[in-house]
């Protein structure tokens, strides 16, 4: 599709005029206890067709991709943001949607086609063979989710961009039950390793021998103890930490929010536009980037939808937060400093600020200095459950497996490991962060925000770190 | 558009082979999206979109897979054609499906609902004025969904409804604020703007100096929004049948260890209401009424036909994930002029947020409490109180802590659209509860 030529050919009033193509393929297969659940494969396209009119953005998407229907689309656009600038909220120029030239191609091995569907849905069947370590064993799932992604922005003002992707995202799980105990335990969190990557992450061996430690889990968290309750130091592992900073850092620092966007759905944020500069987020050892460049992450990209350029930027540095996650229009609106983080999650919505790579910086404590740091403390590893309050203040998390930690060792496993504080003091207490060796690169595919609600990918980063003085708890 | 649902369901089962099934499922809707911040315009747009799934069968092996519809018929013909040639080629490639279930329904069904709708353009000037000087953020989405059903078996279903919606939070100057939803098929100016004024008078309860409350239990009252989030939970591993032979359900305590909720406590899944179609994405039918939780019992779960094959147990045409598509809680015998006085001294939850599970095996949910929530002390209303966190098990709440049900089920849409504009709506009433944890 030759979208330089529709676009030539578009005939409207417009200030500025965009067309961004997404056309995206999603493969899942899930394969329950050998059998199979699901082999699936949705191929989505169409076209987001943007205006500007007196100040007023208004967008037409549509998955009619003919040059008439795309005139049609961006003649109503036009009437929209016509009828609506009259109720702008703010009243954008062209300088909202600045001038983009270049394409990414996300990092791989092994491309798709280089796995048929027979051979991918043998390894998940063999996956869950190995999962089930025992008898008790009573429910193994492996699955798997391949995304291929292609999208093309052009613009009136004469942005250009082209982004290709490969995204595999996996997971193998397994339940165990006995006498009235039942214990499940996944591969990081669900679809927690999700990668720009090729299909090189369905390595048989690797894949056996991650699912027989899973199986052997979740049969070791049937005898275990109940998580302790009490107000102790809580480590918490990279694919915990993962939704730490996503819920009390990221959503919090999205410059949308704090402008209210999303105060009838997501939220606020108790982060005020007069906080960058000045607040400390958490405690020195606390630093925090947006960074679209880390080598198979799994929302890395050259440009943003709005074609703002990609750049690392610290958004909390030795604990005080300097820069929000906010794309060109947030910084219009709100003349705070942001990244290029203005995302739609495909074709069919406008994009709005998410987040994207979101990291915490490795520190310099070794994983042994840690735990010999500890006197009395749990080490949580492997999201299961989250919620947090609609100013990202109050949260309460809990995980899969957690270790107990006494006198500087590790003693043994514990079961329903939970822990509840907010935000700012939590991060206050970040009394360790671990160094190269404790960090891990993990992603998720499902993000939600907006009205109308998206659904969209992000990738953190982070070291082990260790909280002081965390109030935690069991299960019911 | 049911017009090419049509063409295309002829002209793609035509040319089916022999030993192969088909069910094809059709979405579409044809929506503006108006958000709104501050009672301006924050973003306004259209999106008209259609897809068309397919669910291939051959040899007793299954695959599916789904495209989008540009609108044009031969261009969507060609595009399905090459669909089922990758369906072809990659269904042989699988291992045997033990339970897949063979296309058979031959029920048809066709269902078009008009409303009228305010044309796009004219949105924001019949919304916004009417604000005036509130801080309204929202969103309103209007328009036609579609969706459709059709079998290699001749099963034929189509299902159109315009409808719009407008959710929205008011909001003070000190960031007190009350939830509401305008929904319906037919605007009405004069409707709306009394609702709008019916909201913009309960803020200012909200205008009250706010209460911090201590963590502990409290007698609590949960009005009906705020139990259609706990209601919605029921859908994520709870009222599956799947999920509870699986031990990845809530429910799983009430079928192996005779647990019960209370005896106020009566679910079903009801389509008589008529929001949601009743035929599944197999085109399968399902009983206009299921009593699930029945006084506190479990009756009944729901059933997809692939569950009632793997089990050996009879299917009542629940979706693929077997979650709720048409929640109904019965009403109680508490009149709603007489919540306060029968709270006493306790808390008033409006709206809840954020709910998970933080215990599902156990039944506990975790969540927030949001927008209007009051301090009651004997019966009158004191205060806002601050967000509070709460975390307590169904067992509990929904069991010997639940005292009373109010006599009112109240509507509550769902307004969700991540998938598209969804049509489904819990009705529930409010429940007073003698104890309810609040943890942080
Ligand atoms: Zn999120």
């Amino acid at each position: 599709m030759d979208l330089q030529a529709i676009l030539s050919s578009i005939d409207v009033k417009a200030d500025w005029v965009g067309l961004r193509y997404v056309k995206e393929n999603t493969g899942f297969r899930l394969v329950r206890d050998g059998k199979p659940e699901a082999n699936t494969r949705e191929s989505k396209q169409g076209i987001m067709v943007e205006v500007l009119v007196n100040g007023q953005f208004a967008y037409y998407g549509t998955s009619r991709l003919d040059s008439a229907g795309i005139q049609a689309a961006a003649e109503r656009a036009v009437k929209l943001a016509d009828a609506a600038s009259k109720f702008s909220l703010h009243s954008f120029g062209v300088e909202a949607r600045p001038v983009a030239k270049g394409s990414y191609r996300s990092p791989y091995q092994t491309p798709a086609d280089a796995f048929s569907p027979g051979e991918l849905s043998e390894l998940l069947v063999k996956a869950t063979s190995e999962l089930k370590v025992s008898d008790k064993i009573v429910n193994t799932n492996a699955m798997a989710r391949t995304v291929e992604t292609e999208s093309h922005f052009v613009s009136s003002n004469g942005s250009d961009v082209e982004q290709q992707y490969l995204m595999i995202s996996a997971d193998y799980s397994a339940i165990a039950h006995e006498g009235g105990v039942t214990q499940k335990r996944t591969d990081g969190g669900l679809l927690a390793k999700s990668y720009q990557a090729g299909m090189e992450v369905f390595n048989e061996a690797d894949v056996l021998a991650r699912c027989r430690n899973i199986g052997a889990e979740a049969v070791e968290l049937l005898t275990a103890d109940e998580c302790p309750t009490g107000t102790m130091d809580l480590l918490l592992a990279p694919d915990q930490m993962m939704l730490q900073i996503h819920e009390s850092v990221g959503h919090a620092l999205e410059i949308d929010r704090i402008l209210g966007d999303e105060r009838n759905y997501a939220g606020w944020s108790f982060v005020r536009l007069d906080d960058f500069g000045k607040l400390q987020y958490g405690s020195d050892l606390m630093n925090i980037t947006f960074d679209p460049f880390v080598e198979n992450q799994f929302a890395s990209y050259a440009y943003d939808d709005g074609g703002l350029k990609a750049e690392k930027e610290f958004l909390i540095k030795n604990g005080l937060l300097l820069r929000g996650l906010g794309g060109m229009e947030s910084q219009l609106r709100s003349g705070i400093n942001g990244v290029a983080n203005f995302r739609a999650s495909s074709w069919n919505r406008a994009p709005i600020d998410r987040m994207a790579n979101l990291n915490l910086e490795a520190g310099d404590s070794s994983y042994d200095e840690i735990i010999g740091s500890v006197e009395k403390g749990v080490f949580m590893t492997s999201n299961r459950s989250w919620s947090i309050d609609d100013y990202r203040n109050k949260f309460q998390f809990g995980c899969e497996y957690g270790k107990l930690i006494e006198n500087g060792k590790i003693t043994r496993t514990v079961k329903n490991p939970n822990y509840r504080a907010i935000s700012n003091p939590f991060w206050r207490s970040l009394k360790k962060v671990g160094n190269k060796d404790t960090f891990e690169i993990y992603g998720t595919p499902f993000c939600g925000k907006g009205e109308p609600n998206q659904i969209i990918r992000v990738g953190h980063a982070s070291p082990l770190c260790l909280f002081d003085k965390v109030e935690i708890f069991g299960g019911a | 558009m049911e017009k090419l649902f049509q063409q295309l369901n002829k002209a793609i089962m035509d040319s089916l082979q022999e030993g192969e099934y088909l069910s094809l499922g059709y979405g579409g809707e044809n929506s503006n999206f108006t958000r709104i911040n501050a009672a301006k315009v924050r973003q306004i747009g259209n999106v008209d979109e259609a897809d068309l799934t397919f669910n291939f069968i051959l040899n007793g092996r299954r695959c599916s897979g789904g495209i989008s519809l540009s609108g044009d018929a031969e261009e969507d013909l060609n595009r399905s054609l090459t669909e089922l040639g990758r369906l072809r080629a990659e269904v042989v490639q699988l291992p045997e499906d033990p339970y897949l279930v063979l296309p058979d329904s031959t029920d048809t069904s066709t269902n078009v609902k008009h409303g009228d709708l305010p044309d796009s353009e004219e949105i924001p000037a019949k919304l916004l004025p009417a604000m005036g000087s509130a801080d309204l953020t929202g969103i309103w989405a209007s328009g036609r969904i579609y969706q459709g059903s059709a079998n290699s078996a001749g099963g034929y279903h189509w299902f159109a409804t315009d409808s719009f919606s407008l959710d929205y939070s008011l909001i003070t100057p000190a960031e007190k604020m009350v939830k509401a939803t305008f929904a319906g098929t037919h605007w009405d100016q004069e409707a709306y703007t009394g609702f709008l004024a019916d909201s913009v008078n309960k803020l200012k309860l909200m205008s009250l100096p706010p209460r911090k409350i201590e963590p502990g239990s409290y007698r609590t009252y949960i009005a009906s929004a705020g139990i259609s989030d706990i209601l919605s939970m029921f859908s994520w591993g709870g009222v599956s049948e799947a999920a509870i032979r699986q031990s990845e359900s809530c429910l799983g305590k009430m079928r192996n260890e005779s647990k019960k909720l209370s005896e106020l406590f009566t679910l079903s899944e009801d389509f008589s209401s008529g929001f949601a179609p009743r035929f599944n994405g197999n085109g399968e039918v399902a009983p206009e009424k299921t009593v699930l939780i029945d006084k506190g019992e479990l009756i009944n779960t729901l059933v997809s036909s692939r569950t009632a094959k793997e089990y050996n147990i009879e299917s009542n045409y629940a979706s693929g994930d077997e979650g709720l598509r048409a929640p109904v809680m019965r009403a109680g015998s508490l009149k709603e002029a007489d919540v306060l006085k029968a709270l006493g001294t306790g808390v008033y939850l409006s709206n809840l947020h954020y709910l998970n599970w933080s215990d599902m095996i156990g039944g506990r949910i975790t969540g927030m409490t949001r927008y209007a929530c009051f301090w009651v002390e004997d019966g009158e209303i004191v205060a806002p109180i601050e967000n509070m966190r709460f975390d307590d098990s169904i067992y509990s709440f929904l069991g010997e802590n639940l005292e009373q049900v109010t006599d009112t089920t109240h509507v509550n849409p769902d307004v969700g659209t991540y998938d598209g504009r969804e049509l489904n709506a819990v009705i529930c009433p409010g429940v007073l509860l003698k104890s309810f944890a609040l943890t942080l």
